[in-house]
């Protein structure tokens, strides 16, 4: 049983978190010639694009690139059935410094296979971790965030976040917090 | 997408187009990360992979090995040349023996057609055919397709034709199979004697003219004539054979279009294609050879999770 769903961030919240992601790559990576953005497969892939758009729109011509970790999964043949997407990382990332996208963190298991993913592209200088949502109690890996869209405490695993895009451009984020 | 509970690859018969489908979208992934400067997974390091061999094969093999071993599996290697089955050992006796030592997943070739669904039966394991008999071959389908599909889009209403030895063939078997099921229309043509008196059950056309059959068709498949199983003699003589069948730049300069020519290997140059034409343009050949590791990677990545 799922309660009311609750909004997280509007999408004005959230295309300012967009923006300040952008931001914050300019401030922190002052040479961003040699930064790129990853967005993670499947659903860190809309967040990247719009972040990759505003730092275009800045002036900031970083690298881009789209990367899927299921190959590089810890649970294959414990259950579920996984189809990998599509990677396109149409450079090394000898060198670089990586900042994997995703929409929402959670148990930091799928950022761990991104990790193993974006190393056979070649060995990044560093791979920092940029998320909309931080459910940060629900860690079962030694992962954390450098930047946070919002953080959520949610302790229940059966409680959800649900990221909506609408025309690939506008985000909303809902929290569907399980009555239990 | 379909999700079956698809425990063994014995055949592409039993298959569905959605499955072959899932296995192409996941091929065309891993063909990616073979291009990538590391070329590994560490998706089946979990998982023991026994190839057993029963009879001899040098593409298959090291395909399925490179496969096995890019996914991170360990994996034992068997010939039966080398082994007990010399002693008199029987195929679920060898293969119970083999599975006692935590073996999960074993890849087969064997002279008997349907010893793969034979060991599926009988034993603890899930089965992947590399190869049985004159029956079916069905990771060379997939990658014979799936190679096709890169080089012209799609199959849907492709012409494919079959050349040589059909009788014998288990390559040809399942590539009808596949090639129907993804919408290709499919003719076979060779001798009389090497096509199969019932094949138009199968739904095939079928030719005895090589000039009329590259006319029709899209893609030609040229099969080696396997002199292993020529036990009987099908034609007079393999001169006549070359003459009549033979792929050469003559009969590909006559045609107002080009076509894509492969070859499953290994090839017999200067019988079934000249050399000419297996180094040419128009041949996928070495292709199908780098695909087929990918293609093979993704049925042992799908099989693992017993799902498909």
């Amino acid at each position: 049983m799922i309660n009311e769903p609750k909004i997280l961030l509007n999408s004005t919240k959230a295309n300012l978190i967009i923006r300040r992601f952008a931001l914050q790559i300019i401030e922190n990576h002052k040479d961003y010639q040699n930064t790129a953005v990853i967005g993670l497969q499947p659903r860190g892939v809309l967040l990247a694009k719009s972040i990759h758009n505003e730092l275009l729109k800045l002036g900031a011509n970083v690298l881009y690139g789209e990367v899927d970790h299921t190959f590089f999964r810890d649970d294959i043949g414990r259950g579920g059935f996984h189809i990998p997407k599509p990677s396109n990382v149409n450079f090394s990332t000898e060198n670089k410094n990586i900042i994997i996208v995703d929409d929402v963190l959670f148990t930091g298991r799928s950022v761990r296979a991104a990790i193993d993913a974006i190393m056979s592209f070649g060995r990044p200088n560093c791979v920092e971790l940029m998320v909309l949502v931080d459910r940060r109690f629900q860690r079962e890996l030694p992962i954390k965030p450098d930047y946070t869209g919002v953080t959520i405490d949610s302790r229940n695993t059966n409680d959800f976040v649900k990221v909506e895009w609408e025309n690939n451009n506008d985000v909303q984020v809902w929290l569907l917090e399980d009555k239990k | 997408m379909n999700q079956g509970e698809l425990n063994h690859l014995l055949g592409i018969k039993g298959l569905t187009a959605s499955q072959i489908h899932t296995i192409f979208d996941t091929a065309d992934n891993f063909l990616n990360l073979l291009q990538a400067p590391v070329k590994k997974t560490p998706a089946l390091r979990d998982i023991t992979i026994a190839n057993l061999f029963f009879e001899n094969s040098t593409r298959t093999r090291v395909s399925f090995e490179l496969a096995e071993k890019r996914l991170g599996a360990d994996i034992i290697n068997f010939s039966s040349s080398s082994s007990s089955v010399k002693k008199g050992e029987t195929l679920i006796d060898t293969v119970n023996n083999i599975l006692s030592m935590k073996v999960d997943m074993i890849v087969m070739r064997h002279p008997a057609p349907g010893a793969c669904m034979f060991l599926a039966k009988n034993v603890k394991s899930q089965i992947i055919n590399a190869g049985d008999g004159t029956h079916e071959h069905p990771t060379q389908a997939l990658l014979d397709a799936f190679s096709i599909k890169n080089r012209l889009g799609s199959l849907e209403g492709k012409k494919v034709v079959i050349v040589g030895d059909i009788k014998h063939s288990r390559v040809a078997l399942s590539n009808i199979y596949s090639l129907q099921l993804l919408g290709a229309e499919v003719m076979v043509c060779g001798p009389a004697t090497l096509i199969p008196k019932y094949i138009n059950q199968l739904g095939v056309k079928v030719s005895h003219n090589l000039d009329e059959a590259l006319a029709w068709c899209d893609v030609a498949n040229m099969l080696r004539i396997q002199l292993e199983r020529q036990d009987q003699r099908f034609f007079p003589s393999l001169n006549e054979y070359t003459n009549l069948y033979g792929l050469n730049m003559n009969r590909l300069n006559k045609l107002d279009k080009e076509i894509c020519i492969m070859h499953p290997g290994p090839i017999n140059r200067g019988v079934e294609i000249s050399s000419e034409v297996a180094d040419s343009n128009q041949s996928i050949i070495l292709q199908q050879v780098e695909n087929g590791v990918a293609v093979r990677m993704a049925v042992l990545f799908l099989l693992a999770q017993h799902k498909l």
